[in-house]
């Protein structure tokens, strides 16, 4: 088996005194989705603040393909094919698809000090690159970003990341603002990247989604891994019920240990 | 493409409103004052006032595009005019030894006003607040310690009054107007054209979202501060050698003018939208307004209530069509 392209091992993080993660333990594969959910406050942001260079961890190893990796800054994560896509996407809402797409790294035509930006060729990779996702109402990379649905937006930035060689997707509650068909393109989407061969980390705290794509399920509860376990082993109301998190942490992990047969709640 | 897709492709561009307003300034003076102002004499008059603004008003514009505000300029101006006329009309020093401090100053102000912003996150209204007094301080105190008076003489003559501080094509328009219409060629060509101008507008739309795409966001910020600071003691530094002097007070219009001139160009203040050809259009539609009105039997005084208006109407303009351009859409199947 080869070794996971992302792996947090025995990741600590605490702010001052606050401990915010405990030993976390969790990897995501080539071709996988790992969820990640948990309440408000579980400590989920912080996890993905980690992983995408944004934070270091207090103490413990990321590992890249089975090498500990080093993310001092998030240009560092993005340089290593790790992307992070925010709720609203992090794209510019006045600019057009073609010209964000290709932010920082725009096409250009002509030579020396006249090299001026290939409009027509961003847009049309941009679209293309879009619509290869599904996406097909985007035709027209002139139009801003800000004319785009939540659900588009996200696509977008999905496929942006693909596009730059990403090759593991850090999604931070994609569909958390979005209706329910918005939110089954964005699913859709998910889906696409994860045939396309990347570790997808999916952060969400709506299980439907979660189990509607995911591999690998992992719960957070204050700050630790409090479930861990693949597609198929736990049905919806146990997930729910484990986000919930009501029960302490003991009765939790008594729980998945299996040494009682359902913990009770407060 | 049907002349109708034209039109709606047209009014969605940043400098729509500007382009409109521009045309509307004209029928207007053109109706009240005949069409004596766009005779040459006339055309000088307020081409020349859009020229010593537009100098400054393009970068002030790209910076507001990226987010930041840049009022030093108000105080820029004098600075310029007064080191070259100090250092070239009251020390006798060559004048392009003037020239090359005016323009020096102008890169140190505009350092020192990035780097603040830079590193401590303070608002750039406020950090350039604080440079524009005390660069006056700088300003009237130094002539009056140096000079002992607030107005300073300075005589310029050969290749450096032609190029600087002259009139052209008649003697009636200045030689800053060829400036003004070269460089907005040149920032049209870096903004618009050029992948630098890219980074500019996403730094103003989403300034982490930028930094985390690899745009150097505080290079860049300095950059424009000091091509701001630097533009205006151009222009102060070009008037004392148009004038023959420099004086302490005066500049402070800029400040005002130049924005009025950005934001009814299309600029949108909090940053991300905007045109360097709308900031063209929206200098010279302000300059017509102030200038226009001589040639009108309007008394003078009403200019200011115009340009309120004028501006108002401009901001509440380019919000329609900023929105027109956000939800547009092709129609499925019309190519």
């Amino acid at each position: 088996m080869t070794a996971p392209i992302l792996a947090l091992r025995g990741i600590n993080k605490s702010f001052g005194p606050i401990d915010v993660l405990h030993d976390i333990n969790l990897e995501v594969r080539a071709g996988e989705v790992l969820c990640l959910l948990g309440d408000n406050g579980a400590g989920k942001s912080t996890l993905i603040k980690l992983m995408s260079g944004v934070f270091q961890p207090s103490s413990g190893v990321i590992e890249m393909d089975g090498v500990p990796a080093s993310l001092p800054t998030p240009r560092a994560a993005s340089d290593q094919g790790i992307a992070t896509v925010h709720q609203f996407g992090g794209t510019f809402p006045l600019m057009s698809i073609g010209r964000s797409f290709f932010i920082g790294v725009e096409p250009t035509k002509g030579w020396g000090p006249f090299k001026i930006y290939d409009r027509k060729r961003a847009n049309a990779i941009a679209v293309k690159a879009v619509q290869d996702f599904g996406i097909t109402r985007i035709e027209d990379g002139d139009r801003l970003v800000g004319g785009l649905s939540g659900g588009e937006r996200q696509s977008l930035a999905i496929a942006r990341a693909v596009h730059f060689g990403a090759r593991v997707l850090i999604l931070d509650e994609p569909t958390a603002a979005l209706g329910v068909k918005q939110a089954t393109h964005v699913l859709r989407i998910v889906n696409e990247a994860k045939k396309r061969g990347l570790a997808v980390v999916f952060i969400t705290h709506q299980v439907m989604h979660a189990m509607a794509v995911g591999d690998h399920f992992a719960v957070l509860i204050r700050g630790a891994v409090a479930a861990d376990f693949k597609k198929g082993e736990r049905s919806r109301e146990e997930i729910t019920d484990l986000m919930a998190g009501g029960a302490s942490m003991s009765a939790l992990e008594a729980e998945i240990d299996g040494m009682a047969p359902h913990a009770t709640t407060e | 493409m049907r002349v109708s897709t034209l039109v709606a492709g047209l009014l969605r561009r940043p400098e729509a409103g500007a382009a409109l307003g521009l045309i509307a300034v004209l029928i207007f003076f053109g109706i009240f004052g005949g069409l004596t102002f766009l005779r040459p004499a006339g055309m000088a008059s307020w081409l020349n006032v859009a020229a010593n603004l537009g100098v400054i008003a393009i970068p002030l514009g790209l910076l507001m595009i990226a987010g930041e505000l840049d009022i030093s300029v108000g105080a820029m101006v004098p600075f310029g005019a007064m080191t070259v006329a100090i250092i070239s009309g009251h020390y006798g020093f060559s004048i392009w030894l003037g020239m090359g401090a005016a323009l020096g100053f102008g890169v140190i102000v505009g350092l020192i006003n990035g780097i603040l912003v830079v590193r401590t996150a303070v608002p750039s209204l406020i950090v350039t607040l604080g440079s524009l007094f005390a660069v006056q301080g700088i300003v009237l105190g130094l002539t009056v310690l140096i000079t002992k008076s607030t107005s300073v003489a300075l005589a310029t003559d050969g290749i450096a009054k032609a190029m600087f501080g002259d009139f052209v094509l008649g003697g009636q328009l200045q030689v800053m107007v060829l400036w003004w219409l070269g460089l907005t060629a040149l920032y049209v060509f870096y903004v618009h054209l050029s992948p630098f101008g890219n980074w500019i507008f996403a730094m103003g739309g989403d300034k982490v979202s930028a930094r985390n795409a690899g745009i150097p966001t505080d290079r860049l910020t300095i950059l424009l501060f000091v091509l701001s600071a630097t533009s205006a003691a151009f222009v102060g530094m070009c008037q004392a050698m148009l004038y023959n002097s420099a004086q302490v007070a005066g500049g402070q219009s800029f400040i005002f003018n130049a924005i009025i001139s950005v934001v009814v160009g299309g600029v949108l203040l909090t940053g991300g939208f905007g045109s360097v050809v709308g900031i063209f259009f929206g200098t010279i539609t302000f300059a017509i307004v102030t200038q226009g009105i001589y040639y009108t039997d309007f008394d003078r005084n009403w200019s200011s209530l115009i340009i309120g208006v004028l501006l108002l109407a401009a901001v509440l303009m380019n919000n329609t069509f900023r929105k027109m351009a956000l939800s547009y859409a092709p129609k499925k199947g019309a190519k």
